[in-house]
């Protein structure tokens, strides 16, 4: 391959390219990124940089001194050709490609009932959305936040350590994905740190210059002068739409990330949907930090070789919240029992089990990085059975 | 390979004990994680390399020699 084109210029596109150099790839390195800026860091985002504690500058993710990479920023792919293997970029021209690298991430989900247009309403996905949200927030007496996700939840913590008023208004327990059960007890900690926790869902916005409020269903309204929805995210396959990529929630990929669908492209990251073996072939679109960085690295070196292993690493995420780390491996979710075996879920220092039929699927902890070790080397080891 | 850590970094995530139990190690009242090996076996380079991508806050670097 002479020219390799990344389309994504965050963690799974930096991490690609970078392994790309590292497994020899010595030909033209192109990344395409929408946003103006080099490579950043998000999860601060809702956190440490949300409350000022970390600069802008710290933000930048590291990149590999033998990068040599051509940085097309602020540049959007708006199409893929897999006939000519070409790309048409959002300026109209065309980028020729020997090999493609598709990690365009995710963005967040939009609610018709709350529009992002009215002023006062954010969404927090990028630097720019977190520098403008951060700007509003000391002449705030009233923040909503919709939805009880990692990003939520952790805005709501920021908000209660810079001594801010705010709300989380979601018809579920916060975390209930993460957690599932145990959603419960988040919902019990945030409440504990002064977090007002409605559960209930949002119909609407009340405006006047800007949004004043939230309209809650059965009738309600929550007064609020800062609203962010924080409902989670959709993979960003707009672009692929008239390709012959396979586009199902996420770009559809085979067991070791190559696009289904298109010759000589991967995919990485929030974006990429494939087989966990562990789940039989089901497919599985996975947004957790870990994740990417992992799969980056085997989508470049399967981009190079044309051939891999099936991607099986174990998920793995944490969310630092309300004075305490939450840490777990596997996918809760696909739990139909859930044990504590040490420690309350509401308090400081927890381990809980989830099974699915009595097999374990995943492990959440806090307080306690290394009480997940053994359950990742189990979980690890299923995988390698499911896929003999 | 050299494995480098920067302890200023290093807010005990625990990522890379994870990805390599048997070069990296943390108990629950260190604010670091400890190095067992700092100059693994090449045998061990893709769990080393998954624990120093693995780190949150880049605390992580591997030195070639």
């Amino acid at each position: 391959m002479r020219q390799i084109v990344v389309v994504g210029a965050s963690l799974a596109g930096l991490r690609a390219a970078e392994e790309l150099r590292r497994a020899g790839f010595a030909g033209e390195l192109i990344i395409i990124g929408e946003e103006p800026h080099q490579p950043y860091d998000r999860p601060p985002l809702s956190k440490a940089f949300m409350a000022s504690r970390v600069e802008r500058e710290k933000l930048a993710l590291r990149q590999s001194s033998r990068l040599a990479a051509q940085w097309m920023l602020g540049r959007r792919a708006v199409q893929v050709d897999d006939d000519t293997k070409t790309l048409t970029l959002d300026d109209g021209s065309i980028l020729p490609y020997d090999g493609l690298v598709i990690a365009t991430g995710s963005i967040p989900r939009q609610l018709a009932s709350v529009p992002i247009s009215t002023p006062g309403v954010h969404m927090l996905r990028t630097v720019d959305d977190a520098l403008s949200l951060r700007s509003e927030l000391p002449h705030s007496s009233n923040i909503a936040i919709v939805g009880g996700g990692f990003i939520g939840s952790e805005l709501a913590s920021t908000c209660r350590e810079l001594g801010l008023a705010v709300t989380i208004v979601t018809p579920l327990p916060l975390l209930a994905t993460a957690l599932g059960p145990l959603a419960d007890a988040a919902t019990t900690r945030a409440r504990k740190h002064g977090v007002r926790v409605i559960e209930r869902s949002v119909v609407g916005v009340r405006t006047a210059e800007r949004v004043t409020g939230l309209l809650l269903d059965g009738g309600t309204t929550l007064d609020a002068d800062v609203v962010v929805v924080a409902v989670g995210a959709v993979p960003r396959t707009d672009w692929l739409a008239n390709s012959k990529a396979i586009v199902d929630d996420g770009v559809v990929c085979d067991g070791t990330l190559a696009v289904t669908g298109l010759r000589d492209a991967v995919a990485a990251g929030d974006v990429a949907r494939w087989p966990y073996p562990p789940l039989n072939g089901e497919l599985l679109r996975v947004e957790h930090w870990t994740t990417t960085v992992e799969q980056a690295a085997a989508a470049a070196k399967r981009l190079l070789l044309g051939t891999g292993p099936a991607f099986a690493q174990v998920p793995s995420f944490w969310s630092d919240q309300f004075g305490i780390r939450l840490q777990g491996v596997g996918i809760p979710s696909l739990a139909d029992d859930v044990t504590v075996v040490e420690g309350d879920p509401a308090g400081d220092r927890f381990i809980a089990e989830y099974r699915r039929d009595g097999e374990l699927v995943a492990a959440v902890s806090a307080g306690s990085a290394t009480a997940l070790l053994p359950y990742r080397r189990e979980l690890a080891w299923h995988e390698v059975t499911a896929a003999s | 390979m050299r494995i480098h850590l920067d302890t200023d970094q290093c807010q005990a995530y625990g990522n890379c004990v994870l990805a390599a139990p048997d070069i990296f190690e943390l108990d629950d009242s260190s604010p670091v994680v400890k190095i067992l090996h700092a100059s693994p076996p090449e045998s061990r380079r893709a769990a080393v390399e998954e624990a120093v991508r693995s780190c949150p806050v880049e605390a992580l670097t591997l030195e070639e020699s």
